[in-house]
């Protein structure tokens, strides 16, 4: 289902936007425009939609717009066109009073500073949006506790914010946006002020908290890796325009420009490729039942030192290899079973790639590639992890 | 050269004023006086003992025991060289103008802070009654409200106004603009945002202009006892027109006690409590 959904929008900055409005719509370039007429654009005709539950994120470098764009959709910056909805509801056509409602129970935001009260305790901080819907205090303080419980700062109820560490303060600011339980979490550069260390702690701890909560979530920054690592979309920005959105495996096999592609040339691929993109179709497989002479003879086809032997459910069983089955025959024997190697690696398809290269340290097979009933979906091996590093789009599922 | 008749329209249009909206002067005076009186009656009314102890706990639990200390031994030096009533009389008329002045200055310095065209028009209008001699003020004040206290009191609110209505919008403005964003974000009202994030941050600031505007009330309420609002000013007038250097000397130093008293406890309102004594 759409959460959110935005249509056409423009933000133009200056005094008379509408008739820049109609210049950029007849085709001038942004520098054009400022050269002419001294008006900013910051975002320029965006269209997307977010479905519920969704981590959309919006990347872009400084400038590009992306703050302007995330708050033109709680109206904290005014559009100068186009629409956004929220739950089918028309956000630019509400009056005061129901974008107050709007942002009250629909929204939560966290920003790139914080900006906590200084002057109100942490657990007057966290109460805040609650206290402004008017929630009485024994409720509100009991939600707040609730909100930072979750994101593990107990105990600190009574703390002022500048007795916080950055991590905690943003946290804190975390709890907050969550306290009054919105469906919609905007959060600009979030994690953009702090240490990499405990900005990689906060990546981790939002997914976590997202894989509970299933909120929909529009996340900005301006780091290609952490909008890979939690996105499940990512519209990218330049200019004041999206000029891709796609998962982050799209953007990176398929970017839709050079803009694009020189950004994603020095990502760290080893944490965003997964197995299921590498994987190749398993051609020659033996079922256990087949025998020694049937697997000898398969693998001779198929020009193999080893197979997968598998049972009736295609369930994977182990590995013979071509030397212990040719051993087996001499030994008049056709019963698999007994040299199967049960030792191989099993990966799930969204297992990523610096994942599987240790797999590769103490075993000589490829890995295996499996879903949740360990049937075979396809199998991976070493040229192909160094491959999918190098970014060589050779496999198209 | 032609020389204008400036002073000419100024006591014409004064004329006018006196004479279309006298009762409306009368009744200002009326309230005025009231609330003065009362003041005065309390403080007065209250033993000295009392008022003391009352003033020592004030200071300390304020500005810590150093200051408590000495406005103990200050108010007992005052006591002891007979002027205690005075300097009742002239902290009552510090006490209305202040009052008043926060009542006129504070909505008005919330008001400037938001609008930036009454900012525009109100900054000059403040530099000049801040930079005009305080006892120019008293001129008018005399023809509207004759002479006594009324008029010395309004004369002060007119010069100790300034800071508090400055140091007010100076202090919502500075509340950082991420603050005011994010309670917008969370749908706080304007009232709201007031109350709960803008007046409570500019605190420290607004305090300030608190303690300027007590500090510039006090200057004037002395300066104003030459249109005859009492007080210790007019013991030091006294001593000054009757070349009575002790006299005039005993005043003297009664109005400064008051003042570093006040000084030292608005100063330390609203700032964390430092009870061991000494200052930080
Ligand atoms: N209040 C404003 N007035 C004028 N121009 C603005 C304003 N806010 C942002 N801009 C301009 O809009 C563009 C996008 O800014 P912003 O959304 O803050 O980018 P980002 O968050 O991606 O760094 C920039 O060129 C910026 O200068
Ligand atoms: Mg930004």
């Amino acid at each position: 289902m759409i959460k959110l959904e935005v249509k056409n929008l423009y933000k133009i900055f200056g005094s008379t936007p509408h008739k820049v409005l109609e210049m950029l719509k007849k085709g001038k370039s942004k520098k054009e425009i400022l050269k002419e007429t001294d008006h900013g654009i910051g975002v320029s005709n965006a269209s997307f939609a977010v479905e519920e539950g969704e981590i959309f994120v919006v990347m872009g470098l400084s400038g590009s717009g992306k703050s302007t764009l995330i708050r033109c959709l709680n109206r904290l910056i005014e559009p100068t066109s186009g629409v956004v909805y929220i739950d089918n509801e028309d956000i630019t056509k509400c009056d005061k009073a129901q974008l107050r409602e709007v942002r009250r129970k629909k929204i939560g935001m966290v920003f790139q500073n914080f900006a906590l009260l200084p002057h109100r305790s942490i657990e007057e901080n966290v109460a805040f949006g609650l206290e402004i819907q008017g929630v009485g205090i024994d409720e509100r303080n009991k939600k707040a506790l609730e909100s930072l419980e979750l994101v593990g700062l107990k105990g600190y109820e009574k703390s002022m914010p500048s007795e916080l560490s950055g991590g905690m303060q943003q946290r804190v600011g975390l709890a907050r946006a969550l306290a009054t339980n919105p469906d919609i979490l905007l959060m600009d550069e979030a994690f953009s002020a702090l240490d990499p260390l405990i900005r990689k702690d906060m990546q981790d701890e939002l997914l976590a908290l997202q894989s509970k909560m299933q909120k929909t979530i529009i996340f900005i920054t301006h780091d290609l890796d952490e909008a890979l690592k939690i996105g499940d979309r990512i519209a990218i920005m330049k200019d004041g325009e999206i000029v891709q959105i796609g998962s982050p495996e799209e953007i990176l096999k398929h970017p839709a420009n050079d803009y694009v592609k020189e950004f994603v040339q020095d990502v760290n691929r080893v944490k965003v490729v997964t197995a299921s993109s590498i994987m190749k179709k398993v051609d020659t497989i033996v079922y256990s039942k087949d025998g020694a002479r049937i697997a000898v003879r398969r693998m001779k086809e198929a020009n193999l030192s080893s197979v997968f032997v598998v049972d009736k459910q295609r369930k994977l069983k182990g590995i013979v290899t071509i030397e212990d089955t040719m051993e087996l025959i001499k030994a008049n024997k056709d019963d698999l079973s007994e040299i199967i190697d049960s030792d191989i690696n099993e990966v799930s398809p969204d297992v990523l790639i610096g994942d599987i290269i240790p797999l590769f340290i103490n075993s000589r097979y490829p890995v295996v590639v499996v879903d949740e009933e360990r049937k075979i979906l396809g199998i991976i091996f070493k040229v192909s992890v160094l491959a999918g590093i190098m970014g060589g789009g050779e496999e198209d599922d | 050269m032609i020389r204008l008749p400036l002073g000419f329209y100024v006591e014409k249009g004064v004329d006018w004023l006196t004479n279309n909206l006298d009762g409306f002067f009368g009744g200002i005076k009326y309230a005025i006086e009231s609330i003065i009186n009362g003041f005065e009656f309390v403080y007065v009314s209250v033993p000295f003992v009392i008022m003391l102890i009352l003033i020592a706990v004030l200071a300390y639990f304020t500005a810590g025991k150093r200051t408590a200390i000495f406005a103990v031994f200050g108010c007992l030096l005052i006591k002891s060289i007979e002027l205690w009533q005075m300097t009742m009389k002239t902290f009552a008329l510090v006490t209305t103008a202040t009052l008043i002045a926060l009542i006129i200055g504070l909505p008005l310095g919330i008001w400037m802070s938001r609008s930036d065209r009454l900012n525009k028009v109100m900054r000059p209008i403040l530099d000049f009654m801040q930079t005009m001699p305080a006892f120019v003020y008293l001129i008018p004040a005399v023809y509207f409200f004759d002479l006594g206290p009324v008029p010395g009191a309004v004369a002060t609110i007119i010069f100790a106004m300034p800071p508090i209505v400055r140091l007010t919008s100076l202090g919502i403005r500075q509340v950082p603009s991420d603050v005011i964003e994010a309670s917008r974000a969370f749908g706080a009202t304007p009232k709201q945002m007031l109350f709960k994030v803008q007046i409570p941050l500019a605190m420290p600031t607004i305090l300030a202009g608190l303690n300027q505007t007590i500090m510039l009330s006090l200057s004037m309420v002395v300066i104003s006892a030459m249109i005859g609002s009492g007080g210790l000013g007019d013991v030091v007038l006294k001593g000054i027109s009757q070349m009575k250097i002790g006299d005039g000397f005993e005043g003297g130093l009664a109005v400064v006690i008051l003042a570093m008293i006040l000084d030292r406890v608005t100063q330390s309102i609203g700032k964390p409590k430092n009870l061991s004594g000494g200052r930080k």
